[in-house]
């Protein structure tokens, strides 16, 4: 009885630090099982050679050394640095739509759902409409370039273009996006600051560079944040759109590992973890960034 | 309804010879059944296989479960290791060499040795293994040029027998504004049937098959002259432009406007031209022309059932297998009611169709080089898909072919062992 009553108070007293933990307790089981732990089974696995069914024989650091002569992996590599480089398009061009669609004029929330929508379009639906967009010989792209008089060109079909033509597929979506978080930041904008900037004399871009933009900084971190991880798992419309091709030249490093491990001609689970683990490690970058600055703020916050 | 449909089954079933031994083994429990058959023809074929085979042993169920043809590429692994059905369609040749090896597949050699399936012996090879046979073929299919008789009427051509009158053919038809051949290579694999026939055509069965096998350089002589062929099309403008961005029925238009007079394709093709309103008139067919003095080998893909090894209900799974191999199922499942291909049991009877009929006679008297499954069939996965990638990017940049031929020669390398 008085052990029970002990114990009672020894929840008691530390149940500020217990009950957080509790919450705490299934998701961080939760992201052991199915997060962790399998990061870490990749990392094992690449140093193994493996068809997923027979026995796995230990190469040790083999799967890497042909990545580095393989060709397909350098042009995937690259064209995963386009994609981060090209879809940061999306946040600017998000920011731009906000500001115009941030007025009170009737009819407004129409204007807004209508750019909004794409958003909410499946990914593969985005990819089909945009294939038959490029269709060669059928498609609007050309019907329209025809109509001005210029040559007719395959987007898709053209090893230098086709990946840019699968990239302005995906911004058309990940814009809307970006529009939306910037539309829930200017709600937050302290109309005071703007009255106040309004009688310091500025208007225009000074306006927006000195006071708007600097209370939106939330928004810009959550959009850079999607931005990056949507380009880097950018799947997909890859698949939807050229399947790698022509000849390869599409091909990001999340397709790259699931042609080598998971697709018809694949099963190389060992090459796949490989390249499973250069794409981790190229995100690690970006994850340590993110909860970086996200720490300094938090510890900003609380002083 | 039921009843004469019943009454057809028992007829099918004694008249095949089935009914005794089945009655004598009397099958009990459950038949799980995995199919890729998914096209609407297939799928009602297989539900007909299913339920017909159903009503004759009145002590078993049989579960059928239909897959997505492409999806079941990727998940038989899963379904076999996981929880294995009892009989599952897969495809001969090197396309069954991982799963056999690793244990997946059942052996039925004594199915094969102690007579169980009369008729069967031509396609044997391709269900072999290490000496051991691995599963039962259910249809095959011709490929070959499929073209536009009325087109050909018009400019007054006839069907070529040599790669010479090929190529004055399609240079009529490049003149008259036409191409002569649509593919759609998006999805890689049409790339490999030409290659296939080039190949065989140019270095003969053999030397095709010591390529699949690793055991010829892509490098060599022999490989560049098929390219070398190859490219004498390419370079007139034979084919369509913008291949590449097309799958093989989106190249199907092109044939059926007129605006290309043939395509290189397996006998599947044939529906589908019929239904886009084409008439027996206006297309036939002709066997891929002689180019060396070489026996001619075709390229006649197998789709095949087999028993997974840990199959719970074996017993039934043999006596499928039987069933779909006898002869009248055979004629059945591959009559222009069914599939429309060809038969893979030698007292089965071939449709009464102008193309099943010319593809039976080519296979039989005129592929005298050998017949080939396809070039993702015969080649090991990994070197297809490299492979045919360099294939597609051949057609739409022939000058890229030294580059082509170094990285599969240095996949070859890797991959052979």
């Amino acid at each position: 009885m008085t052990t029970a009553t002990h114990d009672m108070n020894w929840v008691r007293r530390n149940r500020m630090t217990l009950t957080p933990l509790l919450f705490l307790l299934p998701g961080v089981l939760f992201f052991t099982v199915y997060v962790i732990f399998p990061i870490l089974q990749s990392f094992n696995i690449s140093l193994y050679e493996w068809d997923g069914l027979g026995e796995a024989t230990y190469i040790g650091l083999g799967n890497y050394q042909e990545l580095v002569t393989d060709r397909a992996f350098e042009i995937s590599l690259w064209n995963n640095v386009k994609w981060l480089a090209l879809y940061l398009l999306a946040i600017p061009a998000g920011l731009f739509i906000a500001l115009f669609l941030n007025q009170t004029i009737p009819g407004i929330r129409l204007y807004k759902s209508l750019f909004f929508f794409p958003f909410v379009l499946s990914q593969v639906v985005v990819g089909l409409v945009f294939s038959w967009f490029y269709l060669p010989r059928e498609g609007l792209l050309n019907a329209v370039l025809s109509f001005f008089g210029f040559d007719t060109i395959n987007v898709l079909g053209d090893p230098t273009l086709a990946t840019y033509g699968i990239i302005a597929a995906g911004l058309w979506p990940q814009t809307a996006y970006c529009m939306i978080l910037y539309l829930t930041g200017l709600n937050a904008v302290d109309p005071e600051q703007i009255e106040a900037g309004r009688l310091d004399g500025a208007k225009g871009w000074r306006m927006l560079w000195h006071v708007i933009l600097p209370q939106l900084k939330p928004a810009t971190f959550i959009a850079f944040v999607v931005t990056i991880i949507g380009a880097l798992r950018s799947f997909d419309l890859i698949s939807v759109m050229t399947n790698g091709g022509p000849f390869g030249s599409t091909r990001v490093l999340s397709f790259y590992m699931f042609e080598k491990a998971l697709s018809e001609y694949g099963f190389r689970m060992g090459y796949g973890s490989a390249i499973a683990v250069v794409l981790f490690l190229i995100m690690l970058v970006f994850i340590g960034y993110f909860l970086w600055s996200m720490y300094r703020d938090e510890k900003a916050a609380r002083r | 309804m039921l009843k004469s449909t019943k009454a057809a089954v028992a007829t099918v079933a004694i008249t095949a010879g089935l009914a005794t031994s089945a009655t004598a083994e009397d099958l009990s429990g459950t038949l799980r059944i995995m199919s890729d058959m998914s096209n609407p023809a297939p799928r009602a074929i297989m539900e007909g296989l299913a339920a017909d085979f159903d009503a004759m042993h009145p002590g078993l169920t049989v579960e059928l479960e239909v897959v997505d043809r492409e999806a079941w590429k990727s998940q038989i692994r899963n379904a076999l290791t996981a929880n294995p059905p009892d009989v599952f369609n897969w495809y001969a040749a090197n396309r069954m060499a991982p799963y056999v090896n690793a244990g997946l597949f059942e052996d039925i050699t004594d199915m094969w040795d102690g007579g169980d399936l009369p008729g069967l012996d031509s396609v044997k090879g391709a269900m072999t293994i290490d000496g051991k046979q691995y599963g039962v073929p259910y249809t095959y299919y011709q490929w070959g040029i499929y073209y536009r008789e009325d087109i050909f009427n018009e400019l007054g051509l006839t069907e070529p027998a040599t790669f010479d009158e090929e190529i004055a053919n399609c240079q009529k038809i490049v003149d008259s504004g036409r191409k002569c051949y649509t593919i759609g290579s998006k999805f890689l694999w049409t790339a490999g049937g030409w290659f296939d026939y080039m190949n065989m055509r140019t270095n003969g069965f053999d030397f095709h098959m010591k390529l699949a096998t690793g055991q010829a350089e892509w490098t060599s002589d022999e490989v560049r002259a098929t390219f070398a062929n190859w490219r004498k099309l390419i370079d007139m403008g034979a084919f369509i432009d913008d291949h590449q961005t097309y799958s093989w029925q989106e190249a199907l238009p092109f044939f059926v406007n007129g605006e290309a007079t043939a395509y290189l394709m397996g006998n599947f093709v044939v529906p589908h031209l019929r239904e886009a309103g084409l008439t027996d008139d206006q297309i036939d067919f002709y066997q891929f022309p002689k180019i060396a003095d070489v026996p001619m080998g075709e390229d006649a893909p197998t789709d095949t059932f087999h028993i997974a090894s840990n199959a719970p209900n074996k017993a039934a799974a043999r006596a499928f297998l039987q069933y779909v191999t006898s002869p009248d199922v055979q004629s059945k499942i591959n009559g222009p009611d069914g599939l429309g291909q060809l038969p893979v049991n030698a007292s089965a009877s071939v449709a009464d169709d102008e193309f099943i009929k010319q593809g039976f006679e080519m296979l039989s008297n005129n592929a005298t080089g050998g017949i080939a499954q396809f070039f993702d069939r015969d080649f090991p996965a990994e070197m297809a898909s490299v492979g045919m990638e360099g294939l597609q990017e051949f057609m739409v940049f022939p000058d890229n072919l030294e580059d082509i031929l170094g990285r599969l020669e240095s996949a070859r390398q890797r991959i052979y062992k």
